[in-house]
């Protein structure tokens, strides 16, 4: 008797877990494609992360709501540290199955995650800045980018300073992973152009002074300052250049493209002139601009939801990682094709894209498609940006 | 290598100087009376400054914000004090040590979680026009740093001192037994400390934010420096910790005037194993007779 209660017993235990196991992928009619993100949601790239985070919810509270396909965007805090941001894109990959990750949002971290992602075999569309990240590109296989690289930040500003007749300058870089290889970018892109560094300074990003790298570069004389760093350190290099009345132009990266700087530096911000993707000045474009829709459009809906003036190209770049994965999942599912790791990644080598970013002709040689014409200069004038074009 | 390039390099690092021993201060005052060395100091001083930012943002006046956020600050510390550290009894130091850094942890994640993460900027008491010295530099407001470092330094000192309550402070330190047998609490000289340490650290987050910004993550950097400062001052003395906060902030200027701006939070850190190497016997003795 007991023998056999213990045998019906066990078959029910069986027969009962195996749909379990089963109930790991598919669901009901509608499928939800799972999607994650790693953003730095506090540290000092906080200020870049919060508006990545913002836009991917909006985007994916739309494209819900309309029809067609369903996702999922699971997302969790690097705290600007690469070690924290491996252990979320393993938990993404491992534990939240998704087909794809979107991050990280500074240099320093993305270059940490190359490994996990190559050995995972799932895409990453990184929301950072250098271009070590997508190259050598026979090394990225699964890497992508949508924000510009350094070098064509670079490129802009030295093609700005050549314009006004500038060729000894100073560069004071942060000592974090995006003011490293901004340095690196600033370095190497001097042999185009003519320009040379007769300073080169650094500062520790969290650091509140920067008087003394100042005092050094002051010593010099150089006709302008390229200041590389995101935007708590830059400010206090604006505010440091104000107290010295160093007078001459002050230039910094894309880093600080966001009211956070101006913030910060207050008056001192007048006058900086940097390099940015065209969403800040976008009512100020031609009509005839490809790229002037799309970012009215995605300016009103996100200041919409989130306040007047709160959009920013770091939102932006987010918009264009998550428009370029799910229209690469839309493809394939219109194709009538398996989604999977490998079948995004192959259709993102593909993409074009008329995004925030600029316009994107993605290709297998070039994991981010863009041209130079995708930047455009911005100057700080009475705490407003204006075009310095 | 000119003069006014020198003269810059002292100019900064005096201020910087006076802005590490302003904070080590809280270090030293809460160490000579309990014996504890208070990670969450850095966080007095983060909150100083962001507390002042939101009272200016509600329209208070800047005398009556500051003010205002010095004696709130105090109250946390009070709180602190007996929330964390008077439950933990006769726990050893360690242990009320690491309770500190408990301590710290949870204020500046309320904090970010209140504030956010953003930096945020304070108005400068006097105006933001540099003042030229000597062919260098200096904000007045760096100048208010140096003068309320001077003036705290001489008061708390005075205060340790000079008074009766100071030497209920200090005999409190020595041996809680003998001061408990002449009518002096301890724990109650505990909370003294801890109020004075805070409001210090407050006055210090309010004179410091303007010249740079005020954010929750501040106390980080700015605690472990104070940190350093009082350090090098032995920890006991109020003299140790000025001249430990004037010599770290010169020596970080100067080296990275003079070698290379990579040296200049390096400094920090080597000063620091340096002075925990040959201060570690200090360190670690216990109070006498308890």
């Amino acid at each position: 008797m007991k023998k056999v209660v213990f045998i019906a017993l066990a078959l029910i235990l069986v027969i009962g877990i195996t749909p379990l196991m089963a109930c790991g992928g598919e669901e009901g009619e509608t499928e939800e494609y799972v999607i994650g993100a790693v953003l730095a949601l506090s540290g000092h790239g906080s200020s870049l992360g919060e508006p990545e985070k913002q836009t991917f919810k909006m985007l994916e509270d739309e494209l819900n709501a309309a029809g067609g396909i369903d996702v999922k965007v699971i997302i969790y805090d690097t705290e600007t540290d690469s070690t924290t941001a491996i252990t979320a894109t393993k938990r993404l990959i491992e534990q939240d199955n998704v087909l794809a990750v979107m991050g990280a949002t500074t240099s320093g971290v993305s270059m940490a995650l190359l490994d996990t992602i190559t050995d995972a075999q799932v895409p990453l569309v990184s929301l950072a800045a250098s271009d070590e990240i997508i190259q050598p590109v026979e090394q990225r296989y699964w890497i992508f980018k949508t924000p510009q690289t350094n070098s064509q930040v670079v490129g802009r500003l030295y093609q700005y300073l050549e314009s006004q007749d500038i060729n000894e300058i100073a560069i004071i870089s942060a000592t974090d992973g995006f003011g490293v290889l901004g340095h690196g970018a600033l370095v190497g892109e001097t042999e185009d152009w003519d320009i040379t560094i007769v300073a080169d300074e650094t500062f520790d990003p969290d650091d509140t002074d920067m008087t003394t790298q100042l005092t050094v570069i002051k010593g010099f004389e150089p006709e302008a300052v390229i200041c590389w760093g995101t935007d708590k350190g830059s400010s206090v290099v604006a505010k440091n250049m104000q107290t010295l009345q160093m007078d001459m132009p002050l230039l910094m990266s894309h880093g600080i493209a966001s009211m956070d700087f101006i913030d910060a530096a207050g008056d001192a911000a007048n006058g900086v002139i940097f390099p940015v993707g065209k969403l800040p000045v976008a009512e100020l474009l031609p009509d005839t601009d490809p790229q002037k829709d799309v970012l009215l459009a995605y300016k009103s809906d996100f200041e919409d939801l989130y306040g007047e003036g709160s959009a920013d190209t770091f939102g932006g770049h987010a918009w264009d990682a998550f428009k370029l994965i799910t229209n690469a999942i839309q493809d394939l599912v219109d194709e009538s094709a398996d989604v999977t790791s490998a079948s995004i990644r192959d259709k993102l080598e593909t993409a074009q894209l008329t995004g925030i970013s600029g316009i994107f002709q993605m290709s297998a040689t070039d994991h981010l498609g863009l041209g130079p014409d995708a930047l455009t200069l911005v100057e700080i004038v009475d705490g407003e940006w204006t075009s310095a074009e | 290598m000119a003069t006014w390039q020198l003269v810059q390099y002292v100019v900064t690092g005096i201020t910087v100087g006076s802005i590490y021993a302003i904070v080590g201060l809280g270090f030293t005052i809460i160490y000579s009376v309990t014996g504890i060395i208070n990670f969450a100091q850095g966080e007095f001083v983060m909150l100083g400054g962001m507390i002042a930012f939101s009272l200016i943002g509600l329209g208070l006046s800047m005398p009556v914000a500051l003010i205002l956020a010095v004696v709130l600050v105090t109250l946390a510390g009070i709180i602190f004090n007996l929330v964390a550290i008077r439950p933990a009894g006769r726990a050893s130091t360690i242990t009320l040590i690491i309770i500190t850094i408990g301590g710290a942890l949870f204020i500046r994640a309320v904090a970010g979680l209140y504030w956010g993460r953003d930096a945020v900027p304070l108005p400068p008491f006097t105006g933001d026009e540099s003042l030229s010295f000597l062919g260098a530099y200096i904000l007045p407001q760096s100048l208010w740093v140096i003068g309320i470092t001077a003036v705290l330094m001489v008061g708390v000192y005075l205060l340790l001192n000079r008074t009766l309550v100071g030497k209920a402070l200090k005999a409190a330190a020595i041996n809680k037994r003998a001061a408990a047998l002449v009518g002096i609490d301890a724990r109650m000289m505990s909370l003294i400390s801890f109020a004075l340490a805070a409001a210090t650290g407050a006055i210090a987050g309010v004179v410091i934010a303007p010249l740079s910004y005020a954010s929750y993550d501040m106390g980080i950097m700015l605690g472990l420096k104070g940190f350093v400062a009082a350090a090098m001052g032995g920890f006991t003395g109020v003299r140790g910790v000025f001249l430990g906060g004037l010599g770290l902030g010169l020596a970080e200027s100067l080296a990275a005037g003079y070698i290379s701006s990579s040296y200049k939070n390096a400094i920090a850190l080597i000063f620091l194993f340096a002075v925990l190497l040959i201060r570690s016997r200090k360190l670690m003795v216990g109070e006498e007779g308890t």
